[in-house]
């Protein structure tokens, strides 16, 4: 058995791009989800939940067409930044986020509603504005949530299989993730390596999950 | 002088009513607005603080116009020289009973002098879980006196606690009330506290004004304007 540590580092790089941008990606649509009556966000809602219900091939299969240098996403890339999205690190950055968005969406917009909006009147009438109100006292009362949607999307995104393969492909070093490692090392009965990956992902995953109840416990005490 | 004139429709449960009060009040003096629950005491409130948009009407304290409906303006809460101090005081879980007060300040010697008035300053390193309910409306007052507003505005701002707090820290509200000299109004649907705290009495039910003036004439007033009413 040679273990052969380079998809780790690649789902490792992967989590966290996909992680870092869904953050800064999901906060403000997550606002507007938390805090809109209009009857259009169920639509919009019921949309970027569809990852989570979808079969990871067939989200991956439409994906790849859009991201493909034919495809409408692949064609922009290509002609603004030069950028080919099929096959290489960047396409299955934007199958990550694509898949784990639901995981990242929810977990913000569970938490902006946990802030009781007492406290957003509170700061307006104290003189400050809707941005110094977000970051000074929301986000600060929200850490429980926005620590789910980290772990959540994190783990989501390294485990990830079906999606990576439709727009990855497995190059090593560059798109082949843990999971699809795991799924070569059964192919090929080499059943050692299979679990000592497979264990490995077990591992990180547990320890998150575990860091995120304990924090999540102690919030709740207060 | 604060004069308003509030429209807005207004729903309570599945009853639809129209808040219409308007009134003139002297600068420097303790409002008290009474009514039953639902009968539009709070968004009367909201309206003030510039949380709330009237329907129609104005707003205008001093030479300053808050809110218009023609030509229309209306100036956010941020613009308003405005303190809230809310029912159940909506104190920022992060930040220490300091933190509560600098975050309205921004001045350290501001927030050190605040505290002192509102008897907090071995409280300042407390977080507000760990802070009895009194302690938690004299924070919330603190906090709503941080930008030296010309209005503040308290919301039931004792109903939270059992009598014997409320007695003294009703004092504490005339004390402080009368130490900055701010104009303020209180809600509550209790006639006993705004006897004693407040100046002034305007009695509210269903969106309308039922009575206004003096508190130590405030019942004969009534009185007088119920017979009118009757006689009419």
């Amino acid at each position: 058995m040679s273990l052969d540590l380079e998809p780790f580092l690649v789902s490792l790089r992967l989590g966290l791009w996909v992680t870092g941008l869904l953050l800064v990606i999901c906060f403000p649509l997550a606002w507007v989800f938390a805090r809109s009556r209009g009857r259009w966000v169920v639509w919009v809602e019921s949309t970027t939940s569809l990852p989570l219900v979808l079969s990871p091939t067939v989200l991956g299969f439409y994906l790849l067409i859009l991201l493909s240098p034919r495809g409408a996403i692949g064609r922009l890339f290509m002609s603004v930044f030069h950028l080919r999205l099929a096959f290489t690190f960047a396409g299955i950055v934007i199958g990550g986020c694509v898949a784990s968005l639901p995981f990242m969406l929810t977990a913000l917009k569970t938490g902006i509603q946990g802030v009781p909006t007492q406290l957003l009147d509170a700061s307006y009438t104290l003189g400050k504005g809707r941005l110094e109100t977000i970051l000074r006292v929301v986000v600060p009362n929200m850490r429980s949530g926005i620590a789910a949607g980290l772990v959540n999307t994190f783990a989501h995104t390294i485990g990830g299989f079906g999606v990576m393969l439709m727009v990855g492909g497995s190059l090593p070093g560059v798109t082949k993730v843990v999971s699809i490692a795991v799924y070569e090392r059964v192919e090929s009965l080499d059943f050692a390596s299979a679990h000592v990956y497979s264990a490995i992902l077990v591992g990180v995953s547990y320890i998150g999950v575990l860091l995120l109840n304990r924090l999540q416990r102690r919030e709740a005490r207060r | 002088m604060l004069y308003f004139d509030i429209k807005k429709r207004l729903r309570a449960g599945a009853k639809v009513f129209r808040l219409d009060a308007a009134f003139c009040l002297e600068e420097g003096s303790f409002l008290g607005i009474r009514g039953a629950s639902g009968s539009g005491k709070t968004t009367l409130l909201r309206c003030l603080a510039g949380l709330c948009r009237p329907d129609s009407g104005g707003i205008r304290l001093g030479e300053e116009l808050w809110y218009g409906s023609r030509p229309p303006v209306f100036l956010p809460p941020q613009r308003r020289s405005v303190g809230l101090v809310f029912q159940d005081y909506a104190l920022f879980p992060n930040m220490t009973v300091y933190g509560n007060v600098f975050y309205a300040t921004g001045d350290r010697k501001r927030t050190l002098e605040l505290l002192e008035l509102a008897r907090l300053t071995e409280l300042e390193r407390h977080f507000p879980h760990e802070l009895s309910g009194g302690q938690r409306q004299r924070t919330a007052l603190a906090r709503a006196l941080g930008r030296r507003p010309r209005l503040l505005l308290l919301d039931e701002p004792l109903s939270a606690l059992d009598e014997s707090l409320r007695y003294s820290l009703g004092d504490e509200l005339i004390r402080i009330q009368r130490e900055t000299g701010v104009t303020a109004i209180l809600v509550s649907h209790s006639r006993e506290e705004i006897s004693r705290l407040c100046t002034e009495v305007l009695e509210l039910a269903e969106g309308r004004i039922l009575g206004a003036g003096a508190e130590d004439r405030f019942e004969e007033l009534r009185a007088g304007s119920a017979a009118e009413a009757g006689s009419a």
